[in-house]
């Protein structure tokens, strides 16, 4: 058999996946780190001002980053969730449902950034303009993919519960994200772009781009780190699940 | 260095929006850990119950 | 009609809930009942100025009719759960999907067509224009039916839970936005004397696209909810 595909198949085996992501998180954990703090330093020292906007223009370093993780986010967690819900892979239903709260706390530092950056530029905390009300939107289904979740006993039958509403509400993405587009907006349009020019100038592209690479190092390591509790609860019946309490005595049930 | 930190008049807005980063990515940092904790020792509690009734 | 066809079948439900229905008629006026109150609320706490009431008048009477379905929304499934007939549906060798879109279709009968019929009611109460209100129902009409459509979709993730009142509610708000930012905008657009058809076309659209997808989404979440 193919060996990647070999290892695909042994890594939706829980404890081959808690043995996996636990050698990985340190390091991805220290690589978001070095990157964040890279970022950061290009964002608050080396970054010029804006002509316009001063320093408040920095910003946009916390505010972008977060605001293309919670998007993000929400893909891994659908993609993960079709793919439970279909091949009813317990390890997608808990990748899923592990990226769900850290992709409402980058939307929620979004929204909060948002308007601490909206304030002095626009002269208003919030409006209610297609960007900001479609990314609102999103915190809401985030939530309600955390509350279904949590509401229903059954842990794998809440997962698949929440992984179809989760793929219900995909249909906010694109909105969210051509709604600057589709609609006059207060909020500005793109300047970076994935395939072609950006409009930014390169002293100011490189710490956003390296906060956003930090940023998704952090949230798969956020993710790992999630899965393996997430895993430990659900399968504490089992015996490699036990092997892991501090031996103080071993009973045999 | 005090116009860095007064962010030329926008420091009531950098700074929170920082910290809140600082601040809301650190908690879900540690969230898995206290979980994590959470769990084992509920999962002791169980195994020793179990034990402690097995043994008449 | 063939006894046992599917078309009997379908029948045979939509006759057995609004049966029941008609048997607690005094229930489900409650939903009525509560728009009535709220949209009478607002005079009282905006002061009785037609000028200031008749601005808020259209997307003021679209969220209380929605909040109003919302109420019934959660009893979708609840009877039928409870007494086993809700399985025998499942498992059933007729389409869940249609049978699911029969019971919809009470539910907005029940719930939405009395809403529309005293929303001119409402409309006074808040001093709505004489030339709006045609707008108005027509949204009206547009925009109930997707929410009983959608509403359908998140009471069968939901369905069984004993606690889940507010959830209920924060599952079906993001996904019915949309519909009320577009029927509460045709209304808008009308009373300002500005177009009004495109809102009203794009409501039409998800309607049929939900018509055709939520009883299908319903008869899934109902699968997983149910195992």
């Amino acid at each position: 058999m193919n060996p990647l595909v070999l290892w695909f198949h042994k890594l939706g085996s829980p404890p081959y996946f808690y043995r996996f992501a636990g050698k990985w998180l340190p390091w991805l954990y220290a690589l978001a780190l070095i990157c964040g703090a890279v970022g950061l330093y290009g964002a608050l020292f080396t970054a010029p001002a804006d002509y316009q906007q001063g320093d408040s223009f920095r910003i946009m370093y916390v505010h972008v980053p977060c605001a293309w993780m919670g998007l993000f986010a929400y893909l891994f967690m659908a993609a993960n969730g079709f793919v439970g819900l279909v091949w009813r892979i317990k390890l997608s239903e808990t990748l899923a449902m592990a990226s769900a709260p850290v992709g409402a706390a980058f939307t929620f530092i979004t929204l909060v950034t948002g308007s601490l950056w909206g304030k002095p530029t626009w002269g208003t905390w919030w409006t209610w303009d297609a960007r900001l009300t479609s990314e609102l939107v999103l915190l809401f289904l985030y939530f309600g993919v955390i509350g279904l979740y949590h509401a229903i006993e059954d842990r794998r039958q809440a997962a698949r519960a929440a992984a179809f509403l989760a793929l219900i509400g995909i249909v906010n993405l694109p909105i969210v994200h051509y709604s600057v587009i589709w609609w006059n907006t207060l909020h500005q349009a793109q300047t970076v772009s994935l395939v072609g020019p950006s409009k930014i100038t390169p002293s100011m592209l490189w710490p956003l781009l390296t906060l956003a690479f930090a940023t998704h190092v952090y949230f798969f390591a956020s993710v790992l780190a999630r899965s393996r509790v997430a895993l430990l609860e659900l399968e504490s019946g089992k015996d490699w699940v036990r092997a892991l309490l501090p031996a103080t005595e071993t009973p045999h049930d | 260095m005090t116009d860095f930190f007064a962010m030329h008049g926008y420091a009531a807005y950098v700074w929170p929006s920082y910290a809140l980063f600082a601040v809301v990515l650190l908690a879900d940092a540690l969230a898995p850990v206290f979980a994590r904790r959470h769990v084992m020792r509920d999962l002791a509690r169980r195994v020793r119950r179990a034990a402690s009734r097995k043994t008449p | 009609m063939k006894p046992g066809s599917t078309s009997a079948a379908s029948f045979a439900l939509l006759r057995r809930d609004l049966l029941l229905v008609w048997r607690r008629r005094g229930d489900a006026l409650n939903p009525l009942l509560f728009a009535i109150i709220v949209v009478a609320l607002f005079p009282f706490a905006l002061g009785p100025e037609a000028a200031v009431l008749s601005r808020i008048a259209a997307g003021t009477i679209f969220v209380a009719v929605l909040l109003a379905m919302l109420l019934s929304l959660d009893a979708l499934f609840r009877s039928d759960l409870e007494d086993g007939s809700l399985e025998q549906l499942v498992v059933s060798p007729h389409p869940l999907a249609l049978l699911l879109g029969c019971k919809i279709l009470v539910h907005w009968m029940t719930t939405a067509l009395p809403l529309i019929v005293i929303a001119p009611l409402l409309a006074q109460l808040l001093q709505l224009p004489d030339k709006t209100l045609p707008v108005l129902l027509t949204a009206l009409a547009l925009a109930t039916p997707l929410l009983s459509l959608i509403g359908a979709v998140c009471v069968a993730l939901t369905v069984g839970m004993r606690r889940s009142g507010m959830l209920l509610t924060l599952l079906v708000l993001p996904l019915i936005v949309p519909a009320l930012i577009f029927g509460a905008g045709a209304c808008n657009a009308a009373q300002n004397g500005f177009a009004y058809s495109a809102p009203l076309l794009w409501l039409a659209a998800w309607l049929v696209l939900a018509l055709i997808l939520a009883p299908l989404a319903a008869a899934a979440a109902l699968k997983i909810s149910l195992t």
